[in-house]
């Protein structure tokens, strides 16, 4: 049996259920709705944000376009977008196993570790979908509807502002780089899905620890700090380090291997605990 | 039937926790053999089914399957294998058409139309191929699932309790079609079933298990002819009765007596002798019984079970 073969079949299965169009629907519903805020008070928001450094500069030119509202969107990634991916990653394994649909699968003549591979690709493949339509609803959209123009980022050690013809790329690294982030949500929901018999369980769990990390990662005590560079969610967040100038390659690197190795880790202990698992449902 | 093994299964034992659910198992499948795996509810059958097709790893044991171990030769023999394990269950948000051209590409490659139409063909549910399988019936499901085990057209059919949940017609044509796999398209058919009549009308050698383990094997016409009948005597004046077969060499044939009812150890041709017997000594029959000592100890394993 061709790999190709039976990704096909489960991106078709994913496709064939309703719960995957939830988090396209949400995205759908909710950007253009961030769009519209945008619109009605985007320029009293930006004048809040500039009102500091009104005093010293003169700002010209078009500050409020699609390229700010993707920035800001993007922020939001690591809270909210995860919960949607959990919603098809959790469910993987364990909706066959809800669906007693798993001896089907069991019985044919493939191997389990083709079966998690092909589960786990497909995934991968729905959250990557998953960001490109975020993309495109934030984006392009955006790009649509406020126009073109020079993106200005405050940082705790600056503010940087990015000349028109110095953005696309930056964005496009930064959406491949939030589905990177996003497949180690769908590596940890796959893992947890290979353990239980139920969707709700993954979904549950896999938001309990991104939520619980994020607020390690936020609560300003020694402890917690020295602790964070072993929180993946740490370098989830990474692709702001694409909208430094100058770019710290090494940084952005290491980022992508430690989730990379997430990805794998999660993937691998998931195919583990699927190969040695007994089908009782 | 032919000497070939298709199933060896040799000191098969599977704990849950402290729970044995098969333990220390052995059985013999041959090529050609229509094999009844009977046990009450709870006697191990489905978890041996799970080991079977590798769904469940064994503690102990050895299963060969067309003469080769199935731990390393997995997928080499489930794709001769067709099987049913417990109830068919499939994606209800596909149609049954879909499902099964699914299964098939999982098996192996395309499964052409005409064959998947035939096998819906097969099981009646040829004019329902395009709705989802959510929308199905129990039997439906069950008609489903026997189309599925005959899509890849294999050697090997393992059934558990086909026939649960369908109408008594349902039953009836799904023995039909043991009968017609075995007979017409000479499979090999694994047929699990907690009903010794429904093991007794398809399949040639037959097994009972229970707790785990093997109570009896053999063919099944040996089983069950060679073995003595109980036959129960309801009477209407059992005391009369009883003193009357105390005096004659028919207390030797004596079981037990319970309320109204004398039961005796004979074979068919003594029933006739001793009713007429009884009836010449002015004893009222009410009722004649006969029951074979397997069924009897089948019945009484599968009371204690449920």
């Amino acid at each position: 049996m061709k790999m190709t073969a039976l990704i096909n079949i489960e991106i078709y299965k994913i496709f064939k259920k309703w719960r995957t169009y939830i988090s396209f629907i949400a995205i759908g519903v909710l950007i253009p709705i961030i769009h519209i805020a945008m619109m009605i008070e985007g320029e009293h928001s930006l004048d809040y944000m500039t009102r500091n450094l009104k005093q010293s500069f003169i700002f010209v030119g078009n500050l409020l376009n699609g390229y700010l509202i993707s920035y800001l969107i993007l922020n939001s990634l690591v809270v909210h977008i995860p919960f949607l991916i959990t919603l098809v990653a959790g469910d993987l394994l364990a909706g066959e196993a809800t669906a007693g649909t798993y001896r089907i699968l069991i019985t044919r003549p493939v191997s389990r570790f083709k079966i998690t591979s092909s589960k786990f690709l497909a995934g991968i493949f729905y959250t990557c979908l998953l960001v490109l339509f975020l993309a495109i609803m934030s984006l392009g959209l955006g790009i649509l509807i406020f126009g073109q123009g020079e993106l200005i980022v405050i940082k705790s050690s600056g503010i940087i502002i990015f000349a028109r013809g110095d953005i696309f790329w930056r964005f496009l690294t930064a959406y491949a780089f939030a589905s990177l982030s996003m497949s180690v949500v769908a590596g940890l929901a796959f893992l947890f899905s290979s353990l239980v018999e139920n969707a709700i369980g993954p979904i549950v769990a896999t938001m309990a620890i991104i939520i619980i990390f994020i607020i390690i990662s936020a609560i300003d005590v020694s402890f917690f700090q020295a602790i964070k560079p072993y929180l993946f969610t740490t370098y989830m967040n990474s692709w702001r380090l694409l909208f430094d100038n100058p770019l710290n390659i090494n940084e952005i690197l290491s980022s992508v291997l430690i989730l990379l190795g997430h990805v794998a880790a999660f993937f691998f202990a998931a195919a583990y605990i699927f190969n040695k698992k007994d089908i009782l449902s | 039937m032919e000497n070939e093994k298709v199933i060896e299964v040799y000191g098969l034992s599977k704990k849950f926790r402290e729970v044995h659910a098969v333990n220390n198992l052995n059985l013999n499948v041959h090529k050609g053999d229509v094999f009844g795996f009977l046990g009450p509810n709870g006697a191990g059958k489905s978890t041996t089914i799970r080991m079977l097709l590798s769904l469940i790893n064994p503690d102990k044991g050895e299963i060969k399957i067309f003469g080769k171990p199935l731990h390393k030769n997995r997928i080499e023999i489930l794709s001769k294998i067709g099987a049913i394990v417990e109830s068919p269950d499939f994606y209800g948000y596909l149609s049954a058409y879909k499902n099964l051209e699914i299964i098939g590409r999982i098996s192996g490659g395309e499964i052409p139309r005409k064959r998947i139409m035939e096998v819906l063909e097969l099981v009646g549910l040829e004019k329902r191929y395009k709705s989802k399988v959510k929308t199905y019936s129990h039997g439906m499901k069950q008609r489903l699932g026997i189309a599925q085990t005959l899509l890849n057209d294999p050697a090997l059919i393992i059934l558990d309790e086909p026939t649960t949940g369908l109408d008594p017609q349902g039953m009836k044509e799904i023995r039909d079609l043991i009968i017609h796999l075995s007979k017409e398209e000479k499979k090999t058919i694994f047929l699990s079933s907690h009903i010794l009549y429904e093991v007794e009308l398809v399949a040639n050698r037959m097994i009972i298990i229970n707790k785990g383990t093997t109570v009896i094997e053999g063919e099944v016409k040996d089983l069950l002819n060679a073995a003595d009948l109980k036959v129960v005597f309801e009477v209407n004046d059992p005391q009369k009765a009883k003193s009357l077969i105390q005096k004659n060499s028919w207390v030797s044939k004596l079981d037990s007596i319970i309320d109204n009812k004398l039961i005796f150890n004979l074979s068919t041709d003594e029933i006739p002798f001793l009713n007429r017997y009884l009836v010449e000594n002015s004893i009222d029959i009410r009722a004649i019984v006969p029951r074979r000592s397997l069924e009897e100890y089948f019945l009484n394993i599968t009371e204690s079970a449920g």
